[in-house]
């Protein structure tokens, strides 16, 4: 089984976001990057699948060279081989289509990443990779066997899941479920020292048309004051909330 | 020329994301100066819809679609796009919708913009507001190209009533063999979905352990709500995943959320800041929940609980 686990690189959940140039671009000044949550649970069913099932895992960036140490990262964690696509993607449609292109080249049976990116959120880049290479596509995914070429996997729906019967070539866009919290792993010293010595492939973009474009931003107004209530006078919150808020 | 949605159907009812985007598709109508066409897979009411402001209704009935399947949904609406000759598609933020939005506009050739919030600040260039960064910021995304395709997050627009009379068709796309088939869901029918909720009532690790939901269900059962809870919750197993809200779990876009025993990390006040009324239930009066609330309370979760159940109870009873 060959997997490919497409990994975005994004703002620590912890970082406050700011911007710059007059609210045109993100400010990156201060911020710590990781790899996006939901893709390091794909990455770590990945690691499972190949240690398990003997699979290959490639993992995939388009981004420029700043991408490099959340990529060696995913190297440290496991992955045998990476991907570099060497450009500033302007969106989901620009990455889905530069994803494309490594993946017909490779020939993935699996292709990994995640059900949105925490950063610009578009929950696009699975969906819209699949289509493009005319594969499989199974979103929000909670779980996934392979069993001799028997693929099962899971999604979450509003409230509840589905259970679906796919096959190769399969993407998907993976969340929490795929693996557990408990089995995220941290590069050890040795992985990290092997990481260094893993392929890291610098492949030039392919010319794109742009479809969209964000070129400014906006914070949301601040919160206005708190109301308190006494824990006592719980019949003045209902109040609050019928009369003031017309919540309930 | 028309303005597109795709109306989501529960059971043969059109849920009440549909009437939202309805009611969105006709005010950019309005300014567009077009017609609002709606297509929906079996509905049993088709016209419930033209009370805000569809004109025509392409109704689907192929057997095949009886079980959601992403591509082939893609393939009604994208048929639909050319039928009406549509270069605005609107979706909801559901899961099903958000699963087929991507193939969609590949198939349209569409521009796509997703977790938008408004009406287009303008339509020459069009430039939609969405959110970014889980809610922490906005983006304001120009759309290129001469078909687009958004996708309005939930409560974004709310419900405004237009009624015209609306037109029905059968409409009869053709649909491609798939190699994915749904083979069994796994769906608690009786309870509201965080997705579809007016109200949430979350709960933290503050509640100490999974013995203790029953009042955070009754809660939730007084107030006909969803609920939820933070992350560690959900990784220790007390909830299920499908509760985790926040930055890296669900987001919330409900009337009220209520949170109990909640800590108000940064990570989880990203996903629950479109809630509009913010109700914190804490002991510690300087956790930081009480600065992202709009009411709060100091106290102990077992003791304010209770007490808010039986004085909701009268109420609603008073109430209703
Ligand atoms: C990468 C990453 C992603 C994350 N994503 C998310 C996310 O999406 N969603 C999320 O929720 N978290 C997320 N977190 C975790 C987040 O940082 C916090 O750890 C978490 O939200 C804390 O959960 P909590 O408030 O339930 O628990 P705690 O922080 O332990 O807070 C418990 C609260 O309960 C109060 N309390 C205690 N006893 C009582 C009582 N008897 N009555 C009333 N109140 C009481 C305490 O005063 C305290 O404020 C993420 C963290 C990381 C690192
Ligand atoms: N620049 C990128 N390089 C590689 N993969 C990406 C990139 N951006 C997004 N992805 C993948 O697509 C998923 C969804 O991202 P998005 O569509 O941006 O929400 C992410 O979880 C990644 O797996």
């Amino acid at each position: 089984m060959k997997i490919l686990v497409c990994i975005s690189h994004v703002p620590d959940t912890t970082s406050k976001i700011n911007f710059k140039d007059n609210d045109t671009q993100f400010d990156t000044n201060g911020v710590q990057f990781i790899i996006n949550p939901n893709d390091e649970f794909g990455l770590t069913r990945a690691m499972w699948f190949k240690e398990q099932q003997s699979a290959t895992v490639d993992v995939i960036t388009v981004g420029d060279v700043s991408v490099e140490p959340t990529l060696r990262k995913a190297l440290a964690i496991g992955a045998d081989k990476a991907f570099r696509v060497d450009m500033n993607p302007k969106d989901g449609f620009e990455v889905a289509k530069q994803l494309a292109t490594i993946a017909q080249e490779e020939a993935y049976d699996l292709i990994i990443a995640g059900r949105e990116s925490i950063d610009y959120n578009g929950g696009m880049v699975p969906g819209m990779l699949a289509e493009l290479i005319g594969a499989n596509f199974v979103n929000n995914c909670i779980k996934l066997t392979v069993e001799d070429n028997q693929i099962s996997a899971e999604r979450e729906i509003d409230g509840g899941k589905e259970i679906l019967s796919t096959s190769f070539p399969l993407v998907i866009g993976g969340q929490k479920g795929l693996v557990e919290e408990s089995d995220l792993r941290i590069p050890n010293m040795r992985g990290i020292m092997m990481a260094r010595q893993k392929p890291l492939e610098v492949k030039e973009a392919i010319q794109t048309e742009v479809k969209t474009t964000t070129n400014k931003f906006e914070k949301p107004a601040p919160k206005g004051a708190i109301t308190m209530v006494d824990k006592d006078n719980l019949d003045e919150l209902i109040k609050l909330l019928h009369n003031e808020a017309k919540v309930i | 020329m028309s303005i597109l949605i795709y109306a989501e159907t529960q059971n043969g009812s059109f849920s009440k994301s549909a009437f939202e985007l309805a009611s969105y598709a006709r005010a950019l109508a309005n300014e567009m100066d077009t017609s609002v066409t709606a297509v929906a897979v079996k509905p049993t009411d088709p016209k419930a819809i033209e009370l805000y402001g569809v004109n025509k209704v392409l109704q689907v009935n192929n057997p095949s679609l009886t079980t959601f399947n992403a591509k082939s949904y893609a393939e009604v609406i994208s048929q639909a796009a050319q039928a009406s000759n549509s270069s605005v598609v609107l979706l909801s933020t559901s899961a099903d919708s958000k699963f087929l939005a991507p193939l969609l506009a590949i198939k349209l050739k569409a521009s796509y913009a997703s977790n938008v919030v408004a009406l287009p600040m303008s339509l020459d260039p069009f430039v939609v507001k969405r959110t970014v960064f889980t809610n922490k910021a906005y983006g304001m995304t120009e759309l290129s190209g001469d078909r687009r395709l958004i996708s309005l997050s939930k409560n974004a627009f709310g419900l405004v009533e237009q009624a015209v009379s609306a037109e029905v068709e059968v409409f009869e796309p053709s649909i491609s063999e798939s190699t994915q088939s749904v083979t069994g869901v796994d769906k608690a029918s009786d309870k509201v979905t965080i997705a579809d909720a007016e109200v949430v009532v979350s709960a933290g690790r503050g509640l100490k352990g999974p013995e203790n939901w029953g009042m955070i269900e009754t809660l939730a059962e007084v107030l006909g709500a969803a609920t939820a809870c933070s992350k560690p919750v959900s990784d220790m197993g007390w909830r299920s995943h499908g509760e985790h809200v926040g930055q890296t779990g669900k987001p919330v876009a409900a009337n009220l959320y209520i949170a109990i025993g909640i800590s108000g990390a940064i990570q989880h006040l990203a996903g629950i800041n479109s809630s509009k009324v913010k109700v914190v239930i804490n002991t510690d009066p300087e956790a930081p929940f009480f600065k992202a609330a709009d009411y709060g309370v100091v106290g102990d979760a077992f003791e304010v609980v209770p007490a808010l159940i039986e004085k909701l109870k009268v109420f609603k009873s008073q109430n209703s």
